[in-house]
């Protein structure tokens, strides 16, 4: 479904990703884990287009996305979860989840289903982006994102500053959207949400992939964990 | 001073300020969501002006053709705006303050000089349209009923953009993309349009104001810069980007002007660059601005 293949990423004139190919199959959830500054926000930049690669090849169902602008690739399907949340802070929770909303055929959510799947939100419903948690900001970002009905979720650092409560419901939720089909490529700094809904993974430094396989190996190759993603 | 000449002073600043804010609530659109700083808007204002006047020569019709006139001046800066937009703005968006400014002073130039060409330097003027040619009495004291227009149609397109900004999806997105453009294209939403449209609005409203002045008979090389430089005034005052500061700013900024005039009429503008310095010096980002991130 996801094909990337060396992808040279820069912001400005610092280079950032050193020709990482990694792929993503239809149904599957993928991680990619790495310590912060590793590149893996770069590399969700790079997927959706607002940082788009200078070289390399980042294909989506057999379609080239590099030279794409972010909007047309979000168009094709590829639904983007920002790590930093960026909820939209004048706009209610109910708008912040609207404004994303898309026709489309076959369209899985809509306010119902999701307020089916984060209750939450539907109490908050009239509360501004502002007003909300942490944990709450998160669900909402994942929320707005499945608004626009995409097929390739994107997650960035799901798990990051959360309780580890709201981890666990998030888990949860998340292990819910991977069941309607929807492919995931989740990213992470230490091993714990993205893998436990992981079937792959990657490991990311300094730009470049250092390791793949299953996620069974990679729980178990204490060599890659502890020089790679261990502080 | 008695109370009949304060009220007076007071209407007639609510007049000027519900042009003001014609004006600038364009300008605070553009800028609240483009983010560029549009200098050529008041020459957008002024070359509706001076269509307007033209089409309504060539109308000849004696009641209708000032409102027609208006409209079809503002739909024809309307599409001047997707022009600027599309060849110019287009490209500056990545670029820094200093080369949208230039840019746009640049356009200042240009539409100065095809209005010099096209119009010649003298001041033209339309009557004042049916049913607002004569005046209205209030607490004895007469005002042209064609300020009352003007202050009606301020409030109409308050109405309109308040609608247009809070109570629509566009204007959902609108507010989201003052914010954070980048998550917003990210969610699919083609951010190249939504500039275009929000460039165009801004320039219909510029050009829909500038067709009002005319009556006021101040049709003229100049008034693109004057208009200008009170808009900003305005926008500083009440916030870059905010509606009610817009609002508030016009207030200001027109009550401020009419007062003036009455105390010292060669100070009248200084003392609205008074005020807003003051402004800037307790809040820099306007009253109802937001600090620049």
């Amino acid at each position: 479904m996801l094909e990337v293949k060396e992808i040279h990423t820069y912001y400005g004139t610092s280079h950032i990703l050193f020709g990482i190919s990694f792929n993503v199959k239809e149904g599957e959830a993928v991680c990619l884990l790495g310590r912060n500054g590793a590149g893996k926000t770069t590399t969700f930049r790079s997927i959706i287009g607002l940082t788009p690669p200078k070289k390399g090849s980042i294909k989506f169902r057999d379609k080239e996305m590099i030279g794409k602008p972010p909007y047309r690739i979000a168009k094709m399907g590829i639904g983007y979860v920002p790590d930093t949340r960026r909820i939209f802070p004048d706009l209610t929770v109910r708008q912040n989840i609207l404004v994303a909303r898309r026709e489309k055929e076959k369209a899985v959510w809509n306010l119902e289903t999701i307020y089916a799947l984060f209750p939450k939100l539907r109490e908050l419903d009239t509360h501004m982006g502002t007003q909300l948690s942490g944990g709450e900001q998160q669900m909402l970002t994942v929320a707005r994102t499945l608004m626009t009905n995409p097929e390739l979720l994107l997650l960035d650092e799901p798990g990051e500053g959360l309780a580890p409560l709201v981890i666990q419901a998030m888990k949860e939720q998340l292990g819910e959207i991977k069941k309607l089909g929807i492919t995931m490529l989740i990213c992470e700094h230490n091993v714990g949400l993205a893998t436990a809904l992981s079937d792959r993974g990657y490991v990311i430094d300094k730009g470049t992939i250092r390791y793949q396989g299953t996620i069974e190996e990679l729980q178990k190759n204490e060599e890659v964990r502890k020089k790679y993603l261990m502080v | 001073m008695s109370f009949d000449v304060l009220f007076s002073q007071f209407m007639s600043g609510i007049a000027r300020a519900a042009l003001l804010f014609l004006v600038a609530s364009g300008l605070s659109l553009t800028f609240g969501v483009l983010r560029v700083l549009n200098f050529a808007h008041g020459s957008l204002y002024m070359l509706g002006a001076f269509l307007s006047y033209s089409i309504w020569k060539f109308l000849l019709m004696p009641v209708l053709g000032f409102y027609l006139a208006a409209i079809i001046a503002a739909l024809i800066m309307g599409a001047v705006g997707i022009l600027i937009e599309y060849v110019l703005l287009r490209r500056l968006y990545a670029r820094g303050w200093p080369e949208q400014l230039l840019a746009t002073y640049a356009i200042v130039l240009i539409i100065m000089d095809l209005v010099k060409w096209a119009w010649g330097g003298e001041f033209l003027s339309i009557p004042r349209p049916k049913p607002f040619t004569g005046a209205v009495l209030l607490f004895g004291f007469p005002f042209p009923s064609y300020n009352f227009f003007v202050i009606l149609l301020g409030l109409g397109l308050l109405v309109f953009l308040w609608w247009l900004i809070y109570k629509t999806r566009f204007g959902d997105i609108i507010r989201a993309a003052a914010h954070d453009r980048e998550m917003v294209s990210a969610l699919g939403i083609p951010i190249p349009w939504l500039f275009t449209w929000i460039f165009v609005l801004g320039a219909f409203i510029a050009g829909l104001s500038g067709a009002v002045t005319a009556p006021f008979g101040s049709v003229a090389l100049g008034m693109d810069i004057e208009i200008i430089i009170e808009c900003f005034a305005v926008v500083v005052i009440g916030g870059m980007g905010s509606l009610p500061g817009t609002l508030l700013g016009s207030f200001i900024v027109g009550e401020v002007y009419a007062f003036g005039i009455m105390l010292k009429p060669e100070l009248a503008i200084a003392f609205i660059f008074m005020v807003m310095a003051v402004v800037l010096i307790i809040r820099p980002w306007g009253i109802f601005g937001r600090p620049e991130r």
